[in-house]
């Protein structure tokens, strides 16, 4: 009984170890071939791209089969350059950097670059450059706002796992906790209900939820803090460089600027709060 | 006033079913102060159902029972304020296990009669003495014997003071060696006047004790007397029937 | 000696499979990472102590503990009454208890998520005064409240009808009201049986405390998660995860005592 219960605990234990193990890490970067032949995909033959569903407008339009909008376009433009058909998956955004490896090949999600995260996943170059936001009801106590240390004693909310908690603690550093949620959504709810007084996110949502989300709300301003969006990748992943290239090739011939235009252009007119 | 008043019990043409099992067929009887009376009869003849009709423990379905010149089967009758003046000591014991053997004896004297602790608590200590119990004040059910339990049960019944004493079956869950210490408290009990009606097997006991004898079968009562007349020239052909199987079995 | 040879095999196992477990993981090719990425010391030190940008796990693990014991106080108090009023016989009781029946089954029905969605961002959606102005842990604790009562009022109604209903007869016997018979007889005897189920639920309590999060307030998991949000590394978690299983032992090693002690009182009684 015993010796057979330790052999049985063993080999649950190996397959953790198994599964918990690393694939040995490749170099990053530029590969010597980005024939669609011979890259190292998740599905062959396929692109596989993943996002955090909901997928919101301006990033997406439209429904997993076929996304567009500026992430959606983006990343159909970059499985154009790869000479490869897209498949959507949906990767929550708190999973994406998880150990183990991955199923998808990237994953686009207005994630920003940052030095934490660079340890532990890879990015590509960036594809758009995104300053933090603060949206607002109209009449409410932080509207008329100029500055960050207007916001100070403001009950600020965000969604959890975003540079903009990181921005309201190190740059704002409120007065009182700031509401943190699971998604945007449960912020947005939370500013409906006058439950916070002001919600922070990328500049280019607060927009879009003013336009589209919540009535009598308001963009108090945008902070400029140049994070550039990255496409995330599973660290060394040899997909990287080709990405990269592909990303090149849509800024050198102008696309990547047409889809910003065509995408962001309405959503980048907004006052420059002071420090 | 009623002649059913100078009656300790009156029992009326009571019926009871429980759905189409028919238990009690128009039970009449009575029990007067002071008077042990024994019921008889083969297990299900429903002695004990009787008991519990008694006590208000089962509700009759028809007739009437009226205890001490109160007719307690009727509608609006305050179930609490009769139990407190009968008591009723099971087969099972049915002590408290979570409390001391004082604390079983003082919970309904001070929480139903609203006796004051330290009196309720004398009283116990009292009755404890009295019956031999003294020593077992403090301990919980769990470490007394069965006969112990069942004193100690009745010692519960009898803090009440109660007007009648229904013992349903007392002995019937005890080790043989067991029973004698109980029989011998409920003979001293009946030496000291207590009213009873006894459900029991024991006839050796029943005959010794009681001032009148009930046989019962299917739920009628189908012989009654006083013991020396049922035990030694029973009239029904059920009772002779039911006695000679008692003394076949070595039990009277 | 039996006695003997049996610990024997059972240390000695014990040895082979914890050396086995430790062999694995050290030996393991991605060892390392995951090292990294849960143990490293670190990580463990700005979680527990928090930076300029994350929360310290540890503070926040307060409100957890706050949450759960203002929470488990009204639990036991609403749960044992939906019991009783479950458990109270007669015909002109049947509205209450189906009052009682109908919540029950609602809020054992629904995830407490939802619960937590209705009431942190549906009461202070409607405007009203004082009922929509609370605290978002108000809502948090109000939600556990209502669906660990349900649950816990099903434990208590399971150890009410475990006491056998002769116990009930020999206290109305006694001349006690239905109310006494409960309150002296009944319950008594009731809770002691359920003491090790609850205690289970109120694990379960401790942990969901956590879901309240999702209200907005920074507990020790929404803590742990912001900081592994910003540092992509873990041991944040693991941080939580010992605080919630360092708050647990205490609690089931106490139950086990009570038990323990219950069980002994009732066999050797207690000398005065």
């Amino acid at each position: 009984m015993i010796p057979r219960f330790v052999a049985a605990a063993a080999v649950f234990v190996l397959l953790l170890g198994a599964c918990a193990a690393e694939k040995p890490a490749t170099s990053a970067g530029s590969s010597a071939s980005c024939d669609k032949g011979s890259l190292p995909l998740v599905q062959e033959g396929v692109l596989t791209v993943a996002t955090d569903r909901p997928a919101y407008p301006p990033w997406f339009k439209g429904s997993p089969q076929h996304y567009t909008g500026f992430e959606g376009d983006l990343a159909s433009g970059i499985a154009k350059q790869l000479g490869l058909p897209i498949k959507w998956v949906v990767e929550p955004f708190n999973k994406s950097y998880a150990p183990g490896p991955k199923d998808f090949d990237f994953d686009i999600n207005q994630i920003s670059i940052t030095p934490e995260r660079s340890r532990v996943v890879d990015f590509s170059d960036g594809y758009f450059d995104d300053n933090q936001g603060v949206l607002a009801l109209e009449g409410g106590p932080v509207t008329q706002a100029s500055s960050l240390a207007d916001l100070k004693n403001a009950q600020l909310g965000t969604q959890v796992g975003t540079t903009s908690l990181t921005f309201i603690n190190s740059k704002i550093q409120p007065a009182g906790d700031p509401k943190v949620f699971d998604q945007t959504n449960d912020a947005k709810t939370a500013l409906e209900n006058k439950q916070i007084d002001a919600l922070v996110t990328d500049v280019v949502t607060t927009v879009y939820l003013r336009d589209f989300e919540i009535k009598g709300s308001t963009v108090v301003g945008q902070y400029p803090t140049h994070e550039p969006f990255g496409m995330l990748f599973e660290k060394g992943s040899p997909l990287v460089g080709c990405v990269n290239d592909a990303l090149g090739k849509l800024r050198s011939d102008g696309t990547l600027h047409k889809l910003q235009s065509k995408w962001l252009k309405d959503y980048l007119n907004v006052p420059t709060l002071k420090d | 006033m009623n002649v059913a008043d100078e009656r300790a019990v009156t029992v009326e043409n009571v019926t009871k079913s429980f759905g189409d099992n028919v238990v009690l067929q128009d039970i009449s009887m009575s029990v007067s102060p002071h008077e042990v009376v024994c019921l008889i009869g083969a297990s299900g003849s429903g002695k004990s159902t009787l008991l519990k009709c008694i006590n208000l423990l089962e509700p009759v379905d028809s007739g009437k029972i009226v205890v001490a010149g109160e007719a307690i089967t009727e509608a609006r009758v305050d179930v609490n304020r009769i139990r407190r003046h009968i008591g009723i000591v099971f087969q099972a014991f049915n002590l408290f296990p979570h409390m001391t053997v004082t604390r079983n004896i003082t919970l309904g004297p001070i929480e139903a009669l609203g006796m004051d602790k330290a009196d309720a608590t004398e009283r116990a200590l009292e009755l404890l003495d009295r019956f031999g119990l003294a020593d077992k004040k403090d301990e919980y059910p769990d470490r007394l014997s069965g006969g112990q339990q069942q004193r100690v049960a009745i010692v519960r019944a009898l803090a009440m003071r109660p007007r009648l004493m229904l013992l349903d079956e007392v002995t019937s869950a005890l080790d043989p060696e067991l029973v004698a210490e109980v029989l011998g408290l409920i003979r001293e009990l009946a030496t000291g006047g207590m009213t009873m009606l006894i459900a029991t097997h024991e006839m050796g006991f029943a005959r010794d004790i009681a001032d009148r004898v009930c046989f019962l079968h299917n739920g009628r009562i189908l012989e009654e007397g006083r013991p020396e007349k049922i035990f030694s020239a029973p009239e029904n052909p059920r009772t002779k029937q039911f006695l000679q199987r008692i003394i076949a079995a070595g039990r009277l | 000696m039996l006695g003997n040879r049996n610990v024997l095999i059972s240390s000695a196992s014990t040895v082979v499979f914890l050396a086995l477990i430790v062999a694995v993981v050290a030996f393991a090719p991605g060892t390392s990472l995951v090292t990294q990425r849960f143990f490293d010391l670190h990580h463990l030190k700005a979680a527990f102590t928090g930076t300029v940008s994350t929360p310290s796990v540890v503070a926040a693990f307060g409100l957890n503990v706050e949450m759960f014991l203002i929470a488990e106080v009204f639990i036991l108090a609403i749960a044992l009454v939906i019991a009783v009023v479950r458990s109270i016989p007669g015909p002109v009781f049947f509205p209450l208890r189906a009052v009682a029946v109908a919540y029950t089954d609602l809020f054992r029905g629904v995830p407490l998520i939802l619960v937590l969605y209705i009431l942190g961002f549906g009461i202070p959606g409607l405007g009203l005064q004082f009922f929509s102005q609370q605290s978002d842990v108000v809502y948090g604790v109000t939600a556990l409240v209502l669906v660990y009562s349900a649950y816990v009022a099903e434990v208590y109604r399971a150890g009410i009808d475990s006491v056998h209903e002769s116990q009930a007869a020999a206290a109305r016997s006694l001349g006690l009201s239905t109310w006494q018979s409960l309150r002296f007889v009944v319950l008594p005897q009731a809770i002691r049986r359920v003491v090790p189920p609850l205690l289970n639920d109120f694990i379960g309590l401790q942990k969901d405390t956590a879901l309240v999060s999702v209200l907005g307030p920074t507990e020790a998991a929404r803590a742990a998660q912001i900081y592994g949000a910003e540092q992509f590394n873990y041991a944040s978690y693991v941080i939580a995860a010992v605080l919630f299983v360092l708050i647990t032992i205490p609690l089931a090693r106490f139950t086990d005592h009570l038990i323990k002690r219950d069980r002994q009182r009732r066999r050797t009684g207690v000398p005065q």
